[in-house]
C-alpha cells in the first residue's frame, strides 16, 4: 500500500514451534486510529512488540515511512510505546520520567521544562512534576505513561491495552481523553484491546484478530453491521448466528422460513451463515411474523429488555424497548437490510475460531 | 494479647542469647578489673598496635567488598537473565558451597595455597615457579571474597529478578541504547540489593578472625584477631569487650550513614 505510514508485510512469528502470527499483512495510514481487537493470546501484543522492535519476526518485513526497519533496535525507531502495565521508572519523579527520552536526545533544559509542563497539561495532571510514580493512582500513572511517550513527538504511538487495569468509569473518561489527545497531536495510534466496545468507540479502523490470523479489517460500523464470518459476528457484540440456505439472490431460508434480504452473488441453494443483531429482531403479532415463536426469557437491562424467543427450534436473542411477558406467542420479522449473510468457514483455521457459546 | 503470648518464647530466647550477652559486653567494656568505670578499654583502640589492626581490617574488607561487587554484579545479571529451570540450577550451584562448613572451606584454601600445597605441586609439576600467596594479605582477601561472594550475588540477583522487563523496554523505546538503559534504569533500581550485599559482605569480613588466622598465619593481625586473642589467650575480657564495642559502633555508624545518604538520594530525586 502506497502512502501508508507503516506496512507489515508477511509477518510470521512462532514461539517454541507454535505459530503465533502467520503471514500477517497490514498497513496503517497516517493519522489513523487503528485498533487490534481479539481474544487473549491471539497475538496482539506480539504484533506491537514486532512494531516496537522488541521482537524480530521469523519472516516478513516492517516498513516505516518507506524504510525497512525490521532489524532496527527500539531506540532507533521513530515511534513510542505505552506498555500494558505502564512501566514507569519508579526511582524517578514524574518530571524525570517524562524527561527521560528528551534528556537522552540532549535537548536543552528550557526545552525539556517546557515540554514537561505542556505534557502534564495535556493529560490533565498539572503540578504533578515532583510526585513519585508509586504515589499516583492507576489512571494517573497511565496518563503519565502516555505523557512520557508523546513528549518525544513520535510519528506513531503504540498502546497495549492501556486502559485494561482501570475501572469502567475511569476507562470511559480515558477513552475520550485519548481521542482528544490524538486529534490535538495528529499522531497515528495503534491501539490494542480485547474490549469490543472500546474498539467500536475509539477507532477509525478495527482489525479483528484470532489465533494469529486477521479475521476482518474495517470501520467500526462495517465490522459491526457486516461481519464477514461467524467469529467476528460473535466477538463483536451479541448476535443471532444461524445456519441457513441462500435460495437465490436476495432470498434466504432461515429455519425453514424464507426471508427477503439484500445480499447477492452467493449462488443458489448455497449453505451460509446469517447474522441478525438482537436489536434488529422485531417482535410482532404472530400472524404478522415471518416465523412464530414463544417468549421464554425476559430480563430488564436498563436501556432495553432482553428476551429469548424460541421459534422453529432456535433461541432468538431479542433486544427491544417493548416488553413481552414470558409465554407470549409472538411473530418474528426482520428488515431485509438487517440480515447479514456470511460464507460458511472454508479452512480449518477459520473453523477453529468458531462460535463459542 | 494472644499475639504477645505467642511471641513470648522468642522474647525469652532473644533476651537470653542477644540482650544479656550484649549487656555483658557493655559491662566489661566500660569497667576495669576491679569493676570500676573506665573508658580506657575503649580508648585502647588508639594505641598504634590496635589501630593498625583496625585499619588493616578495614582496608582488606573494603577491598574484598569491592572485588565481590564487581564479580557479583555481572554474575547476578547473567543469572537473572537465564530463564526457567536452568537459572535455579545455576543458583543452586552458587548456594551449594554455602552449605559446607565455613571453617572447612577456608582450610581447603589453606591446603591449596600452602608452600607445598596442591597449587604449588601442580605448578612445580608443570615446571612453573611456585606462588607465594599463603600468609599474605592477598590470601586473606582471596578467602574473604570466596567465602562472602554468594552474600553479594544473592541480594543483587533478587532485586534484578524483580525488575519488570517492560521497564527496560520502555527505556529502550524512549531512545536509550543498552548501556544507557543499564546506567539509568537497571543500576539505580538495583541499589537496595547492592546496599544489602555490601553490608552482608563488609560486616563479616571486617570482624573475621578465622580467615586471617588460617590464611594469614600469625603475621597479619586484623582487629578480629586482636579481640579474639584478648578473650581466648590473654584473658582480658575488659579490653576485648571495649574493642568489640568500638567495632560495633563503627559498623552501626556506617549503616546509618548509608541509610541517610540513600534517603537523601530519594529526596534529591523529588
Ligand atoms: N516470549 C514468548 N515466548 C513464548 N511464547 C510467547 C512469548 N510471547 C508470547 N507468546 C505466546 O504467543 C501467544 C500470543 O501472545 P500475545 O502476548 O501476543 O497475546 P495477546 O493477544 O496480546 O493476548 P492478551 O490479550 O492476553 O494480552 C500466546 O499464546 C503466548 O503464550
Ligand atoms: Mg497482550
Amino acid at each position: 500500500m502506497k502512502n501508508a505510514l507503516v506496512n507489515l508485510e508477511n509477518i510470521t512469528k512462532s514461539f517454541d514451534g507454535q505459530m503465533i502470527l502467520d503471514e500477517l499483512n497490514l498497513y496503517i495510514r497516517e493519522n489513523e486510529f487503528l485498533t487490534l481487537l481479539g481474544p487473549s493470546g491471539c497475538g496482539k501484543t506480539t504484533t506491537l512488540r514486532i512494531l516496537g522492535g522488541f521482537e524480530k519476526p521469523d519472516k516478513g518485513r516492517v516498513v516505516f515511512e518507506g524504510k525497512d526497519i525490521t532489524n532496527l533496535p527500539p531506540n532507533k525507531r521513530n515511534l513510542n510505546t505505552v506498555f500494558q502495565k505502564y512501566a514507569l521508572f519508579t526511582h524517578m519523579s514524574i518530571a524525570e520520567n517524562i524527561a527521560f527520552g528528551l534528556k537522552i536526545k540532549n535537548k536543552s533544559k528550557a526545552y525539556i521544562d517546557d515540554k514537561i509542563k505542556y505534557a502534564l497539561k495535556l493529560v490533565n495532571l498539572d503540578g504533578f512534576e515532583n510526585r513519585m510514580p508509586d504515589s499516583l493512582s492507576g489512571g494517573q500513572q497511565q496518563r503519565i505513561a502516555i505523557a512520557r511517550a508523546i513528549v518525544n513527538e513520535p510519528k506513531l504511538l503504540l498502546l497495549d491495552e492501556p486502559l485494561g487495569a482501570l475501572d469502567l468509569k475511569l476507562r470511559q473518561d480515558m477513552q475520550y481523553e485519548l481521542i482528544r489527545l490524538k486529534n490535538e497531536l495528529g499522531i497515528t495510534f495503534i491501539y490494542v484491546t480485547h474490549d469490543q466496545e472500546e474498539a467500536l468507540t475509539m477507532s477509525d479502523t478495527i482489525v479483528v484478530m484470532n489465533q494469529g490470523y486477521i479475521q476482518q479489517i474495517g470501520s467500526p460500523e462495517r465490522i459491526y453491521n457486516e461481519p464477514e464470518n461467524a467469529f467476528v459476528a460473535d466477538f463483536i457484540g451479541d448476535s443471532n448466528i444461524i445456519g441457513a440456505t441462500m435460495v437465490r439472490d436476495r432470498l434466504v431460508e432461515i429455519l425453514g422460513a424464507r426471508f427477503a434480504c439484500v445480499d447477492e452473488g452467493f449462488g443458489e441453494n448455497k449453505p451460509v451463515d446469517v447474522v441478525i443483531r438482537p436489536e434488529d429482531v422485531e417482535l410482532v403479532a404472530p400472524s404478522d411474523g415471518t416465523i412464530q415463536g414463544v417468549v421464554t426469557h425476559l430480563i430488564f437491562k436498563g436501556v432495553h429488555y432482553e428476551m429469548e424467543v424460541t421459534a422453529n427450534g432456535y433461541e432468538w436473542l431479542v433486544h427491544s424497548t417493548r416488553m413481552h411477558e414470558v409465554g407470549t406467542p409472538v411473530g418474528i420479522k426482520v428488515d431485509p437490510f438487517n440480515i447479514q449473510i456470511m460464507n460458511k468457514p472454508e479452512s480449518e483455521d477459520e473453523e477453529a475460531v468458531g462460535v463459542n457459546e | 494479647m494472644n499475639k504477645k503470648l505467642l511471641s513470648a518464647p522468642f522474647l525469652f530466647w532473644s533476651a537470653l542469647f542477644i540482650i544479656i550477652p550484649l549487656c555483658m559486653v557493655f559491662y566489661y567494656g566500660f569497667t576495669d578489673k576491679d569493676g570500676a568505670f573506665t573508658l580506657s578499654n575503649i580508648m585502647a583502640i588508639a594505641t598504634p598496635e590496635h589501630s593498625k589492626a583496625f585499619f588493616e581490617a578495614v582496608k582488606l574488607s573494603l577491598l574484598s567488598t569491592v572485588i565481590c561487587f564487581f564479580l557479583a554484579y555481572p554474575l547476578a545479571m547473567i543469572l537473572a537473565n537465564l530463564k526457567g529451570k536452568r537459572s535455579s540450577l545455576i543458583a543452586l550451584i552458587f548456594i551449594l558451597p554455602m552449605w559446607m562448613n565455613f571453617l572447612l572451606r577456608t582450610l581447603a584454601w589453606q591446603t591449596l595455597l600452602e608452600k607445598t600445597g596442591v597449587i604449588n605441586s601442580i605448578l612445580g609439576f608443570l615446571g612453573l615457579p611456585a606462588l607465594n600467596i599463603i600468609n599474605t594479605p592477598g590470601a586473606i582477601v582471596l578467602g574473604m571474597v570466596y567465602n562472602f561472594l554468594p552474600f553479594m550475588v544473592l541480594p543483587i540477583y533478587n532485586v534484578l529478578c524483580k525488575i519488570d522487563v517492560n521497564v527496560l523496554n520502555a527505556a529502550r523505546d524512549l531512545g536509550a541504547n543498552e548501556a544507557q538503559a543499564f546506567l539509568k534504569v537497571t543500576l539505580p533500581l538495583s541499589v537496595p540489593g547492592i546496599i544489602s550485599g555490601i553490608t552482608m559482605v563488609f560486616v563479616p569480613a571486617l570482624t573475621t578472625f578465622v580467615i586471617s588466622t588460617i590464611l594469614g598465619g600469625s603475621k597479619i593481625l586484623l582487629i578480629g584477631n586482636v579481640i579474639e586473642q584478648e578473650f581466648t589467650q590473654t584473658g582480658n575480657w575488659h579490653l576485648g569487650s571495649g574493642l568489640s564495642i568500638v567495632l560495633m559502633m563503627f559498623i552501626i555508624f556506617n549503616m546509618v550513614i548509608s541509610a541517610i545518604t540513600d534517603k537523601e538520594g530519594d529526596t534529591n530525586a523529588l
